[in-house]
C-alpha cells in the first residue's frame, strides 16, 4: 500500500459543513432568539464555500484519501454538489416557517448533520465508514421529521425510526458477514476477496447490506416509511427525507455494485434490476389515488427511486451507467425540490382539490408547478427527460431492455397522477387557499423549476462533466 | 432562418405573459394573426427560395448534446416543405377563426403560438431527441387547449388524450434508444442514422425496433386499433383544438414513417410492410364504417379522418414492395402519401372550423337536429358543400390528386388491399352526401334547446377568412398541383432509393 493519504483538505466539503454544524450550535446557545438565523446564515454559507471547494475537486484526476477509505471522483463530487445545493434549498425553504422558532439553530444544525452523513454516504469506500455515514444522515433525520412535535410528526418520526433502527441493525449484521467473508471491509479489497467466495455468505450478506441502503434510498422493499414520514413531516423536512439522503445512498449502491458486487458470484445486476422494477411499480400503484399531496409526492419519489436504480443494475456493465444515473440524480432532486417548494409556498394546501385556481391567483407558481410535475413524468425539455434517456439507454445497453420498456410503461402510469394534480391547479373556480406562504419559498420554487428547464436544455456539457472514471 | 421560423412564436407566447394584465384582447389578437402572417410569409419566402433538385436545404446544426449523441439539426426538404407551409397556413387560419374567442384569450393565444412551435419544430427536426422532444410538447400545448376551452367533457377526453399519445411516444423513445444504441459511434442525428442504416443485417433486432417505432406513431397517425382516443378528443375540443389536432398533430405520425421508420429500418420495413398494408386498409374500411354510423358531424368528420390516414398507411406500405412493380409506381404512392397528407390538412382543417360554426350557432354537433340550413346560410351551405365533395375525392379537388397517386401507385404490388380500399371511397362519398343533405337541404329546422339563438346567421367575415383561403388552396391543387408535386417527388424518389437498400 501506497503511504496513508490523510489530507483533511481532500474533504474540505464535509469539513466545513462539520465546521459549521458544530459553531452553528455553539452560536445557537449564545445568540437571542430574533437573531437566530444567523445560524441558517451560516449554513448557506458552509454550503455554498462547499460547492465551490468541491467544483474545484471535480477539475482533479480520481484520488482517494485516508487510504482507501474514501474515493473523491466524480461520483463523489456530483453527490457533493448536488446534496449542497439541494441543502441549500432546503435552507431557503425552511427560513420563512422558522422565523423566530425556540428550536431554530437546531434544526439548521440538524439538516447540516443529515447532509453530512449523506456525503459521507456517497463518498465512502469502507463498509465501516458506510455504516458510521449511515447512522449520521438517519438520526437527525429522525429527529427532523418529528421536529413539529406534533401528532403526524411524532407518527412521522416514530415510523421513520423504528423502521430504521431495525434495517440499520440488518445492515450491520451484513456488513459483519461480508466483513468476515472477505476478510476487510475496503471496497476494492472486498472485490477481489468476494469473487471466489461462498455464494451463500455473500449473498446473506449483501442482503443485509442492501436493507440498509435501501432504506436510505426509499426503494421497495424497505419503502413503508416514506409515505407516513413524507406526509407528517413539516413540508421543508419532507422535501429534505426524500432528496438528500436518497442522492447519498445510490451513489453508495452505485460504488458497492461496480466495485465490490461486479466480479462477485452474486448475481447482483438482476437483483438490483427486480428491486428497480417492484419500486417504480409500487411506488405507482401506491400514488394513484392520493388525495393529499405531500403524501402523492411520497409515492412518487419511491418510484423515481425505481428508475435511478435502473443504472445502478447496469453498473459495470454499460459505460453510460454511471452519467446516467448521476445525471439523473441531480435532475430529480432539482425537480422534486421544485415540487415541494410549490407545496412549501402554499401552506394552507393539504389536498388536491385546494389547488384549484392557483393558475388564476398565482400564475408563476402554477406554472413552476407545472414544469416539475411535468418534469418528474420525463416530459421534454425538463431535465428528467434527458435524465431517463439515459436511464433507458444505459438498460438497454446493458442488456436491460425489459426494464427500459417497464418504465416507460410506468412513465405513463404515473402520468395519470401527476395530472390529477396539474388539472386543478390550472383550471378555473374555488379560491380558498388564499394564505399565502412566505416569498422567499416562491422565489425557491422558480428557481428550481428554472434549474430543471435549464439544465435540460442545456444537459450537454453537465454530461461531459459526469463521465469520469469512477476510483477502483 | 428555419431556426427563426420554428421558435418565433414560442418567444412571442413567452412574451404575451409579459404584457401588463391589462391589456385588451384586441391587442392580443392583433399580435397572435400578425404573427402567423408573418410566419406564413416566411415559409413562403422559403418555398420560393427551395431549390427543386431535392436534398436537404437551409440546414442547420449546433452542438446539443453531444456526449449523448444529441445535437440540433434542422432542415427542409420535400417531404418536411409542404407541411410546414400546412402548419402556417392551419395556424393563420385558426388564428382568424378565433377572433370572436372572448375565454382567457392571452393564454389561448399563447398556448397556440407555442403550439405552432412544436409543430414546425418537429417537421423540421433532423435528429430524433428533437424530434421527440416536439412530438411529446405538442401533446402537452394539446392537452391544455382541449382541457382549458373544450365543451363538456373536455377533461376526460383531454387525459384520454394525453395518456394515449403519451404512451405511444414513449413507444417511440424506446425504438428511438434502440437505433442511437445500434449505430456506432451512438448518434441520434437522422441523417447520419439514415446513412448508416445501422440495424441492417440483424432482422429481430430491427424488427423490434420497427415495432417500437410503428406502434408510437400508429397512435398518433391514429390507424385501427389505436384510434379510439381520437374521436373523443375531437368532439370535445374547440373548433380550433379541432382544426389544428386533424390538420397538423395527425401529421406527425405519418410524417415520422416516411421520415424516420422508412430510411432508417429499411430491411425491417420491406418485411413487415405487409402488416401496414393490412392496418392501412382496416383503417381505411373500418373509419369509413364508423364514420357512416355518426350523427354527430363533428365525430363523423373525425372517423373520416381515420380514414383518410388509411390511405397514406396503405401507400408507404404498398411502397416498399420488392421488384415486380416498376419503381415509378410506388414512387407515385408516397408522393401520393405526402400529397394526402397536405390535402387532408387543408379540408379537414376546413370542415373542423365549419363544424365550430355550426356548434357555436346551435350548440349541438348533431346533425338530426339542422335541417334546410342553405336557406338561411348560402355561404356556410357552399363552404361545406365545398369541403364535404372535396375531402371524399371528386376530381378537381387535392383529395382526388392525392387518392389517385395512392391508388394508382399502390395497385400495382398491392391488387386486393387497394380494391379494398376503394370501397371507402364509395363510403365517404354515401356519407358525406348524407350529411350534406340532411344539414342543408329540406326545410328549415334548428335546435331549440333552451338558451339557444333561434336565428341561424350566416358565415362571418372571420370565419370565411379563416376557411375560405384552405378551400381555395384544395382547388388550386386540384387543378394545378405540378408545384407541389414537383417539390415532393424528388423527396419520394430518394425515399425509395433509401427504402431499397
Amino acid at each position: 500500500m501506497t503511504e496513508m493519504n490523510e489530507n483533511p483538505l481532500d474533504l474540505l466539503p464535509e469539513v466545513l459543513l462539520a465546521a459549521s454544524a458544530v459553531l452553528g450550535l455553539l452560536l445557537g446557545s449564545w445568540l437571542p432568539r430574533a437573531r437566530q438565523w444567523a445560524v441558517g446564515l451560516l449554513a448557506c454559507v458552509a454550503c455554498a464555500a462547499g460547492i465551490a471547494a468541491a467544483s474545484v475537486a471535480a477539475a482533479d484526476p480520481a484520488t482517494t484519501a485516508f487510504g482507501e477509505a474514501f474515493a473523491v471522483d466524480p461520483v463523489t463530487s456530483t453527490s457533493r454538489i448536488v446534496v449542497l445545493g439541494s441543502t441549500l434549498l432546503v435552507l431557503g425553504l425552511s427560513f420563512g416557517p422558522l422565523r423566530g422558532h425556540p428550536r431554530e439553530s437546531e434544526f439548521y444544525v440538524l439538516l447540516q448533520l443529515a447532509a453530512l452523513g449523506a456525503l459521507m454516504m456517497a463518498g465512502t469506500q469502507d463498509l465501516l465508514l458506510l455504516a458510521a455515514a449511515y447512522l449520521l444522515a438517519s438520526i437527525p433525520a429522525y429527529t427532523l421529521a418529528g421536529f413539529r412535535k406534533d401528532g403526524p410528526g411524532t407518527e412521522a418520526a416514530l415510523k421513520y425510526y423504528v423502521i430504521g433502527a431495525l434495517l440499520g441493525v440488518l445492515m450491520l449484521t451484513g456488513i459483519t458477514i461480508l466483513y468476515a467473508t472477505g476478510r476487510g471491509t475496503a471496497y476494492p479489497m472486498l472485490g477481489d476477496a468476494l469473487r471466489d467466495a461462498p455464494k451463500m455468505l455473500i449473498a446473506t450478506g449483501a442482503i443485509g447490506l442492501l436493507a440498509g441502503v435501501l432504506f436510505k434510498a426509499g426503494g421497495v422493499p424497505a419503502h413503508f416509511w416514506v409515505p407516513d414520514a413524507v406526509q407528517g413531516s413539516s413540508p421543508p423536512v419532507a422535501a429534505l427525507l426524500t432528496t438528500i439522503p436518497k442522492i447519498g445512498a445510490l451513489a453508495a449502491l452505485f460504488r458497492l455494485g461496480d466495485v465490490v458486487f461486479a466480479d462477485s458470484t452474486l448475481p447482483w445486476p438482476p437483483l438490483i434490476a427486480v428491486l428497480a422494477a417492484a419500486s417504480m411499480t409500487l411506488g405507482n400503484l401506491g400514488a394513484f389515488f392520493q388525495q393529499d399531496v405531500k403524501r402523492l409526492l411520497g409515492y412518487s419519489t419511491i418510484s423515481q427511486v425505481g428508475y435511478l436504480l435502473m443504472p445502478v443494475a447496469v453498473a459495470g456493465r454499460s459505460d453510460l451507467a454511471q452519467q446516467a444515473l448521476l445525471y439523473y440524480l441531480a435532475a430529480y432532486t432539482v425537480t422534486n425540490l421544485g415540487a415541494f417548494a410549490v407545496v412549501c409556498a402554499l401552506p394552507h394546501a393539504h389536498t388536491l382539490d385546494d389547488y384549484r385556481g392557483l393558475a388564476k391567483q398565482r400564475p408563476l407558481l402554477a406554472a413552476s408547478l407545472v414544469i416539475c410535475l411535468l418534469g418528474l413524468v420525463g416530459t421534454p425539455p425538463t431535465t428528467v427527460f434527458l435524465g431517463k434517456l439515459e436511464a433507458f439507454s444505459a438498460a438497454f445497453d446493458g442488456g436491460y431492455a425489459w426494464l427500459a420498456v417497464l418504465a416507460a410503461a410506468n412513465t405513463v402510469a404515473s402520468l395519470f397522477y401527476y395530472l390529477r394534480w396539474i388539472v386543478p391547479a390550472v383550471s378555473r373556480g374555488g379560491s380558498s387557499s388564499s394564505a399565502d406562504g412566505d416569498r422567499a419559498e416562491r422565489v425557491m420554487a422558480y428557481a428550481a423549476a428554472a434549474i430543471s428547464l435549464g439544465l435540460g436544455l442545456a444537459g450537454g456539457p453537465v454530461l461531459d462533466v459526469l463521465a469520469g472514471s469512477i476510483s477502483h | 432562418m428555419l431556426t427563426a421560423l420554428v421558435f418565433v412564436p414560442a418567444a412571442v407566447a413567452l412574451l404575451m405573459f409579459a404584457l401588463p394584465r391589462r391589456t385588451t384582447p384586441t391587442v392580443v389578437r392583433v399580435v397572435w394573426i400578425l404573427l402567423s402572417a408573418l410566419e406564413l410569409a416566411l415559409v413562403i419566402a422559403m418555398w420560393t427560395g427551395y431549390s427543386t433538385n431535392g436534398g436537404m436545404q437551409y440546414e442547420q446544426r449546433a452542438r446539443w448534446i453531444p456526449s449523448a449523441g444529441v445535437g440540433y439539426h434542422v432542415g427542409v426538404d420535400g417531404l418536411s416543405l409542404p407541411l410546414l407551409a400546412l402548419t402556417c397556413l392551419l395556424f393563420l387560419a385558426c388564428a382568424l377563426y378565433s377572433l370572436r374567442e372572448n375565454r382567457r384569450i392571452r393564454e389561448f393565444a399563447a398556448l397556440f403560438l407555442f403550439l405552432e412551435t412544436t409543430c414546425l419544430g418537429l417537421f423540421a427536426a433532423l435528429d430524433l431527441i428533437l424530434f421527440f422532444v416536439f412530438f411529446d410538447l405538442s401533446i402537452v400545448a394539446m392537452y391544455f387547449i382541449i382541457a382549458g376551452w373544450g365543451h363538456r367533457q373536455a377533461a376526460r377526453a383531454a387525459l384520454k388524450f394525453f395518456l394515449y399519445t403519451f404512451i405511444g411516444s414513449l413507444a417511440l423513445l424506446l425504438g428511438f434508444i434502440g437505433l442511437y444504441l445500434a449505430a456506432s459511434p451512438h448518434t441520434f442525428d437522422m441523417v447520419e442514422l439514415t446513412r448508416q442504416n445501422p440495424l441492417a443485417g440483424r432482422s429481430l433486432y430491427g424488427g423490434l425496433v420497427l415495432l417500437a417505432i410503428v406502434a408510437g406513431l400508429a397512435v398518433k397517425t391514429p390507424t385501427v386499433p389505436f384510434h379510439t382516443w381520437l374521436p373523443l378528443a375531437h368532439v370535445e375540443a374547440p373548433a380550433a383544438g379541432s382544426a389544428i389536432l386533424a390538420g397538423v398533430l395527425l401529421k406527425m405520425g405519418t410524417y415520422g414513417f416516411v421520415r424516420i421508420a422508412m430510411p432508417m429500418l429499411p430491411e425491417a420495413w420491406r418485411r413487415y410492410a405487409l402488416v401496414l398494408v393490412v392496418i392501412g386498409v382496416l383503417s381505411v374500411l373500418h373509419g369509413a364504417l364508423v364514420a357512416l354510423a355518426q350523427t354527430d358531424f363533428k365525430r363523423m368528420v373525425a372517423y373520416t379522418s381515420v380514414n383518410h390516414m388509411g390511405y397514406i398507411v396503405l401507400a408507404i406500405g404498398a411502397a416498399a414492395a420488392t421488384a415486380d412493380s416498376s419503381a415509378q409506381a410506388r414512387s407515385l404512392a408516397v408522393t401520393g402519401a405526402v400529397t394526402q397528407m397536405v390535402s387532408h390538412g387543408l379540408l379537414t382543417g376546413a370542415l373542423f372550423l365549419l363544424a365550430g360554426v355550426l356548434y357555436e350557432r346551435g350548440r349541438t354537433y348533431d346533425m338530426d337536429s339542422y335541417s334546410g340550413l342553405a336557406a338561411v346560410a348560402p355561404a356556410f351551405a357552399a363552404m361545406t358543400g365545398i369541403a364535404a365533395f372535396a375531402s371524399l375525392g371528386l376530381p378537381g379537388f387535392s383529395g382526388f390528386i392525392a387518392e389517385f397517386q395512392i391508388f394508382t401507385g399502390s395497385l400495382g404490388p398491392r391488387p386486393l388491399a387497394t380494391s379494398l380500399a376503394v370501397i371507402g371511397i364509395l363510403l365517404t362519398a354515401g356519407l358525406f352526401l348524407r350529411a350534406l343533405r340532411q344539414l342543408l337541404m329540406g326545410p328549415l329546422h334548428l335546435p331549440d334547446a333552451p338558451g339557444t339563438p333561434r336565428a341561424f346567421p350566416d358565415i362571418r367575415i372571420h370565419e370565411g377568412l379563416a376557411v375560405v383561403p384552405l378551400l381555395v388552396l384544395a382547388v388550386v391543387l386540384g387543378v394545378a398541383p405540378r408545384f407541389l408535386l414537383d417539390i415532393i417527388e424528388p423527396a419520394s424518389r430518394s425515399v425509395l432509393e433509401l427504402l431499397a437498400r
